[in-house]
């Protein structure tokens, strides 16, 4: 394609050949193989342009054999590019002959340092002097190749480097890594085996990062064997510069002791990525805000403001492979005049599908967005996926209508089936037609159709550990609990959200009224929608409070009276040991507990004595405000706990509106003051309770507590334990931490706000209603959870080999034997299929209970809640 | 919240098996004041009957120990009674042999039986009575903690015993050399310690070394009785090394015995039930064949 200067004038030009960019651009060629058909003359009129030497840059520099994930799985993939879950070898490989055999004209090694003109006139002009004029421009540049710099001289030189493909690359050298999140510390730990680090922490802590990886860093500088330090509240101030290749140059800090210059070989800074703002501000592009994370936004169609100058992929906000590549498909169809429906448009139909009236989709989700404030202002595409993500659901009065309804699910999901397999067929017989190899395709997905239940049928009961979100479209939603009043919810409105905030289980039932369409949102979406709009979490996070302060202190009050109140009280954050007040201060607030537990000590002669512990829901420090402001005890967090904290004059405000829930609060401050009085007069048991919280059963819900006093040492547990669950133990009673005749064994505790369940990729960890959180078979062995747990209690495993009969075992010697849960060596077919999590699931499906307790010959073996912590103390 | 085997549900079985003694009682004198009592009168036999169905129940815990999947209540509960209902078969197969006793296959039963009960009662005690013993032995110090802080004083005394005389330095060194932990059957069991230490006074003849007393005899009047700089201090540092082995030694040799103990009487419990369930089987036999 032409030498320096103009080059030919086309009608798409792709920027950055990631998945998005591949994808867009192979559609692109496929339009011109069609045209070179009739003409074969015929000249390209797209363009592909990379910064980098190789497509795909991203997933390049993944750690060899790393499995790539293909979410969502619900999502069907409309794309020349072939893309499937696997290894980054196989995906990196398809694209390269996707590449090939679509025949896209692929410029590398170009950056683009700016776009200018319009709609029909681009021009795009490279670092190397080269400018492209086009139609259209397909911006899929990602952000990771942003990645945010040091910020001082030299940091663009090759001794600062923004990424370590490979720490086994180096040898003997000294290199300072700067940055506190997991990336920098897995690359400080990666190079440490072979180098001399020091790794430096902008604050006093590596706060960011996963557990497991926090007590990697700290083992390893506490390791002699390692040349591994760290550098706490320091910042970088100047790089020195090699003087030449191989030769040592320098990073000099500024820490709380003065500036120290370190010699080193290399600088590795891992910071994150942002957007490239200015940039996008430079081609014209409006962004919404000034945060640095902000994003294009865009039409239905990935159109920015700029007409023709479109945002697919990671920047436009979509960071999965699979949906980056379907817009890049979409846009290229868009751009030549193809108004094709999105890929989600047949799930959307489904979801849709037995509602009381018919629409196009597009009318329902844009009727939909209006009528619920809340999520009025969402960007439609962000409110798109929402729905995607969520379920509808209608609710019915009678029974036969719920029948008919039912009826016609399941032929809406039977015709779902039959025509993703016609369609397979059909690329079946074109792929035999063309003479390449049959394809495997995964089972096909259980479809999303829209949820039908019956007005007598609660949405959610009291107790159940749901924690979804609900939003109301249509008709109305009564929220009962035992103590309040009842509320009335009508469309608009949202509801579930204490559950969605606090972790804990419902309070009260919700039950819908007849016709009434309601949005579920499972707890992962909204989160994510949380977290990128302020709007949305503000709003749920103001009724939260209005609900919350309704509950405890003003049931017969109304959300308008409460909501004055709601905007002055404040909610604050701590961390596991830190304090929230000490006894002797001057109190003037009570504190209501959102998450969390915190623990209550107090000096009695010259012990410190455990006096309560409060849970997320209840109340404390509120003697403050009824007549004894000096603190009597001191108050820390025994986990992360968040308070919401109400002022004397709010107090006072809430007991005018509700002067009826007096009698409550003092009966509630009696319970706190008798059971301390308990916990005062039993010290021992005091000191089992301050072990069991310096333990985090602060967060346990359901908690393994054996008894030593009656413990025979019999194993049976475990051996349980592995019987019922495929021969692998999920409890380690050994190494329990023990106090007095408390053993905590390592098995889960099923936290509040599971930890595990955190960064799950493929979504496979779950609750149950009742509380248990368990593993299902989607797991994919990354370890995401084993690093996230701070119990240590989840372990990668391969599957045991199945044991033989009894006959066989006795009579053949073959395999071990029942109740043998030594190690045994995993088959090839395990071993192939890779380690999988595995913990605790508590039993859930076995009907007796808990196998570790029901096996317990002599009753040592106990799983407890944090409130029956009481009871473990009047016992010892 | 823990309750232990006995007061399980507020000691049901305690009940069952009062009751099953009373009915016993009241079966066996029931019998004709005619003839003899016997195990072959209908009383007898009923006798009998209960006592084949008890044993083989009890014997059947060996099965349901290990039938993890079973929903059939908690094994505790099944221990429970079967702590209760072994409590009653001492009185249901006395009245039903009437107290006739001989040298016989039948007999021979009666004293397996009464074997596989003793050794049952004392297996509830150690169940009852070892683990809080092990608890307190234990204090707040585990296993692994000891062994590891054993060896941390171990060095730490080496370290100091080469600065000393050389005499002191071989007998420290010879006396961690020939610390026992363990040993024979009987030493494991009765904690027995069979240390031994190499002094120089008594040539190249090893003595007892019993809770490290030997050597600490040895070093302490050699305190007062150094003329060598810091030699005192060092000394007193061995001897607190030496205070210490003890002490952690005894609780490592007691862990041991109580461990030991704790599963030792179930060696004398199954052999005696299986031997029990062949001489049942016998004894049953030989009553209904020589009719």
């Amino acid at each position: 394609m032409g030498g320096k200067g103009v080059s030919a004038h086309y009608k798409t030009i792709v920027i950055g050949a990631g998945p998005a960019g591949l994808s867009a651009a192979g559609r692109a060629a496929e339009y011109d193989n069609d045209a070179r058909a009739n003409n074969s003359n015929h000249e390209p009129t797209h363009i592909l342009l990379e910064g980098s030497q190789l497509h795909a840059n991203t997933i390049q520099r993944y750690q060899k054999g790393k499995h790539v994930m293909d979410e969502p799985g619900y999502l069907d993939l409309r794309s020349p590019m072939e893309f499937a879950a696997g290894t980054r070898e196989a995906i990196l490989g398809a694209w390269e002959q996707g590449l090939r055999d679509t025949g896209v004209n692929f410029e590398c090694g170009v950056e683009v340092t700016e776009i200018s003109g319009q709609h029909g006139s681009f021009s795009v002009r490279c670092g190397n002097g080269q400018t492209y004029t086009g139609d259209n421009v397909i911006l899929s540049i990602g952000t990771q190749g942003n990645p945010r710099r040091l910020g001082v001289d030299g940091d663009t030189s090759a001794f600062a480097q923004y990424q370590l493909d490979d720490p086994d690359a180096y040898n003997d050298e000294d290199i300072v890594v700067v940055g506190a999140g997991d990336a920098a510390i897995e690359n400080a730990l990666g190079l440490a085996r072979q180098n001399r680090v020091v790794i430096v922490n902008r604050r006093n802590e590596f706060s960011r990062a996963k557990q497991g990886n926090l007590d990697a860093v700290l083992a390893a500088a506490n390791n002699r064997n390692m040349t591994f330090s760290c550098r706490y509240e320091s910042s970088v101030k100047a790089l020195r510069l090699p003087a030449s290749e191989g030769e040592p140059g320098s990073i000099t800090l500024n820490t709380p002791q003065g500036e120290e210059e370190l010699p080193c070989h290399r600088v590795i800074a891992r910071l994150g990525s942002i957007p490239p703002r200015a940039f996008l501000e430079n081609c014209g592009i409006k962004l919404p805000n000034d945060a640095p994370t902000a994003l294009p936004e865009l039409d239905s169609h990935y159109q920015s403001n700029v007409p023709g100058l479109y945002v697919i992929g990671a920047l436009a906000g979509y960071p999965l492979i699979k949906q980056a590549m379907n817009q890049g498909y979409d846009v290229v169809e868009f751009i030549h005049g193809n108004e094709v429906m999105p890929v989600e448009h047949p799930l959307l139909q489904l979801k849709f599908g037995l509602l009381p009236y018919r629409a196009e989709v597009d009318e329902i989700l844009d009727l939909y967005q209006k009528r619920i404030p809340m999520f009025a202002r969402m960007n439609s595409l962000a409110f798109r996926e929402l729905i995607l993500e969520s379920d509808i659901r209608v609710v019915v009065g009678e029974k036969d209508h719920l029948k008919a309804l039912g009826k016609r699910r399941s032929e809406l999901r039977q015709q779902r089936f039959v025509n993703i397999q016609a369609t397979r067929d059909k690329e079946e017989q074109c792929r035999r037609e063309a003479g390449s190899e049959p394809k495997s395709y995964r089972a096909i997905e259980e479809p999303g159709i829209t949820d039908v239940t019956l007005c007598d049928d609660a949405i959610y009961k009291e107790g159940e550990y749901s924690n979804s979100f609900f939003t109301i479209v249509e008709g109305e939603v009564t929220l009962r609990s035992g103590s309040g009043p009842e509320t009335t919810l009508t469309a608009g409105q949202f509801f579930g959200e204490m559950s969605l905030l606090s972790g804990r289980p419902r309070i009260g039932n919700a039950y819908a009224s007849s016709d009434t369409i309601l949005i579920e949102t499972p707890r992962r979406t909204m989160v994510k929608i949380m977290t990128s709009n302020k709007q949305v979490a503000q709003g749920i996070e103001a009724v939260f409070l209005q609900r919350t302060l309704q509950q405890f202190f003003a049931a017969s009050a109304s959300y308008h009276e409460l909501s004055d109140i709601a905007r002055r009280v404040t909610t604050s954050q701590f961390n596991k040991g830190d304090s929230i007040y000490a006894e002797g201060d001057t109190g003037d607030r009570l504190y209501l507990i959102r998450s969390g537990t915190v623990a209550l000590t107090g000096r009695r002669g010259s012990k410190n004595i455990a006096l309560g512990q409060p849970q997320s829901g209840q109340i404390f420090g509120q003697l403050a405000l009824m007549g004894d402001p000096v603190r009597r005890e001191s108050a820390v967090a025994a986990v992360r706990t968040e308070l919401i904290e109400i002022e004397h004059a709010e107090f006072l405000a809430l007991l005018k509106i509700a002067p009826e829930s007096v009698p409550a609060l003092q009966t509630e401050t009696s319970r706190q003051l008798q059971h301390a009085s308990r916990m005062e007069s039993v010290p021992e048991g005091s000191a089992v309770i301050s072990f069991l919280l310096d333990k985090g059963l602060g967060e346990a819900t359901d908690a393994l507590v054996i008894d030593e006093k009656l413990c025979i040492g019999c194993d049976q547990c475990e051996t349980a334990c592995a019987e019922t669950h495929g021969g692998i133990s999920r409890l380690d009673r050994k190494a329990g931490a023990r106090f007095a005749n408390v053993n905590l064994p390592i098995a889960c505790r099923h936290c509040e706000q599971p930890h595990c369940m955190k960064e799950c990729p493929p979504n496979a960890i779950h609750r149950e209603p009742s509380g248990e959180v368990f593993i299902d078979d989607s797991c994919i062995g990354c370890g995401n959870c084993e690093t996230n747990c701070p119990y240590g209690v989840i372990k990668m495993a391969y599957d045991a080999p199945k044991k033989p009969g009894p006959v066989q075992w006795m009579l053949l010697g073959r395999g071990k034997g029942p109740g043998d849960n030594s190690h045994a060596p995993p088959t090839k077919a395990a071993k192939k299929a890779g380690k999988k999590a595995v913990k605790c699931d508590a039993c859930v499906n076995r009907k007796s209970g808990p196998a570790c307790v029901q096996a317990c010959p002599t009753g040592a073996a106990y799983r407890l809640s944090p409130e029956e912590f009481a009871g473990l103390v009047e016992k010892s | 919240m823990h309750v232990n085997i006995l007061n399980y549900a507020g000691r049901r079985y305690l009940w069952w098996s009062l009751l099953i003694m009373a009915a016993s009682v009241v079966v066996y004198l029931s019998q004709s004041p005619d003839l003899p009592r016997s195990g072959g009168s209908w009383q007898g036999y009923t006798l009998g009957g209960l006592g084949v169905l008890l044993i083989l129940w009890l014997a059947w815990l060996g099965i349901r120990k290990r039938s993890y999947r079973s929903n059939a209540g908690s094994l505790q509960q099944w221990v429970s009674a079967h702590v209760y209902l072994g409590l009653t078969l001492p009185v249901v197969v006395t009245l039903h042999c009437a107290f006739q006793f001989g040298i016989n296959v039948h007999t021979l039963a009666y004293t397996l039986l009464a074997g596989v009960f003793l050794s049952g009662l004392y297996g509830l005690y150690s169940y009852l009575r070892f683990p809080t013993l092990l608890m307190e032995n234990r204090a707040e110090q585990p296993m692994e903690a000891r062994l590891e802080e054993l060896d941390r004083i171990d060095k730490a005394g080496l370290e100091t015993a080469e600065q000393c005389d050389e005499n002191v330095n071989a007998a420290v060194k010879s006396a961690l050399a020939r610390t026992a932990i363990g040993g024979g059957f009987w030493d494991q069991l009765r904690a027995r310690d069979r240390s031994r230490v190499l002094l120089s006074e008594h040539g190249s003849r090893q003595v007892g070394n019993p809770d490290q007393q030997t050597i600490i005899d040895y070093l302490v009047p050699k305190i007062p009785d150094t003329s060598k700089r810091g030699e005192a201090e060092r000394l007193r540092e061995l001897l607190y090394v030496f205070g210490r082995r003890a002490e952690i030694l005894q609780r490592i040799r007691r862990e041991l015995s109580l461990q030991l103990r704790l599963k030792l009487w179930l060696c004398f419990h199954i052999p005696l039930t299986v031997g029990l369930l062949v001489a049942l089987i016998a004894h049953v036999f030989s009553v209904f064949f020589y009719w």
